[in-house]
């Protein structure tokens, strides 16, 4: 098969069959890129994932531009990456024309009531885990309780303040500590 | 017009949804409240489809608004428009700027913006749940229906937590809240 079909036909099963989003993609894009395609290494999988982390975006679709650059130039980039979209477009596509007559149906429309208090839970919990994992310094302990405290507040009384503008104040108070902490250290 | 302002709305997630998924979720909320496209409980249905079904979740949640605003093209558009950055970025770094991320002050950028987003995603989860249990629309007023579900599935998650160290699969947790709702609503 060429390069560049079997790119895109192998990103557009991994996007078919993943549930969960970024991370449980990273472990099956793991499987068949490294191990059974020998497409990258297993360095450079660990280099994508690190890449991915800190950079904006959906991580699979980081993933698959990077694996398919690096087998077929930018090209291949742009296959792996519609290959690894082209699936959710198409299922969600459909479900969005349907789910409005669906959630007409009683028992169906308690079922999303519950949901809806769910989902809420679940981002708390996603939340935690992020917590959990996360490098504590002064510095971003005090980031990240300001951030909820001001995101909270934010919304208790419905001001309108973007979370975009908050990262950004996040960004100059994390430039301002590198310069200043230089200069502290220059002075030694 | 709607379809450049799903263009510029997805191409804005796109660009600072560091973190993946659930780093997105505030962002598309930030964008679908603004431009008035989505209450709060349409967006909770979208987010547990997207977690539902397979596929990146931000995909899902882009083609989710831009099919229900714009269409097929709407769809279009808002998907492209999410993944575009990512791809860009990418490109960027193999091509140009392989040493860029490592360098102090990007560095110290990061840092400060990932526990920000950590802040972000978990200030959506608490209003997200708390507004269901007390919404202002309802002028605090307690719903115990709500919070009956919310205190068995909160329950669910930290007994989930403390047996099996990690966090319940997303599925599994829509599902409980799911049948939970069907029970307590239906009676």
């Amino acid at each position: 098969m060429p390069i560049l079909l079997d790119l895109f036909l192998t990103f557009a099963k991994i996007g078919a069959f993943t549930f969960g989003g970024g991370y449980a993609m990273i472990s099956v894009i793991d499987t068949i890129c490294v191990e059974k395609k020998k497409w990258i290494t297993h360095d450079e999988m660990m280099d994508v994932t690190v890449i991915a982390e800190s950079t904006p975006g959906p991580i699979s679709v980081n993933c698959a531009t990077f694996v398919g650059f690096k087998q077929a130039g930018w090209l291949g980039g742009v296959l792996a990456t519609l290959g690894v979209i082209l699936p959710s477009f198409a299922v969600i596509y459909i479900i969005s024309m349907f789910l409005d007559n669906f959630l007409e149906i009683a028992i169906i429309a308690n079922a999303f009531k519950g949901i809806k208090i769910g989902v809420g839970i679940l981002i708390v919990d996603a939340g935690i885990t992020m917590l959990q994992k996360m490098k504590k310094s002064a510095l971003s302990v005090t980031v990240l309780a300001c951030s909820v405290a001001v995101m909270l507040l934010a919304d208790i009384f419905a001001w309108n303040f973007s979370s975009i503008s908050l990262m950004l104040i996040a960004a100059a108070v994390g430039l301002v500590s590198c310069l200043v902490g230089k200069k502290a250290g220059g002075g030694k | 017009m709607i379809y450049l302002d799903l263009l510029v709305g997805f191409l804005k997630v796109g660009c600072f949804a560091f973190g993946g998924a659930y780093a997105a979720i505030p962002l598309i909320r930030d964008v679908v409240l603004s431009y008035g496209w989505l209450t709060d409980e349409q967006l909770s249905y979208m987010i547990a489809v997207s977690e539902s079904t397979p596929g990146p979740v931000m995909i899902n949640l882009a083609t989710y608004v831009g099919s229900s605003q714009g269409g097929v093209l709407g769809a279009l558009l808002a998907t492209l428009a999410v993944a575009f950055p990512a791809f860009v970025i990418i490109w960027l770094v193999l091509v140009l700027l392989r040493s860029f991320l490592e360098k102090k002050p990007v560095q110290a950028v990061l840092g400060a913006v990932k526990p920000c987003v950590i802040g972000i995603i978990l200030a959506t989860g608490l209003s997200m749940a708390f507004s269901s249990v007390c919404s202002r629309e309802a002028g605090f007023a307690v719903d115990v229906k709500a919070a009956i579900v919310a205190g068995i599935v909160a329950a669910a998650v930290i007994v989930w937590r403390i047996l099996k160290k990690k966090k319940a699969s997303p599925i599994a947790l829509i599902i409980v809240s799911a049948c939970l709702g069907m029970l307590v609503y239906g009676i």
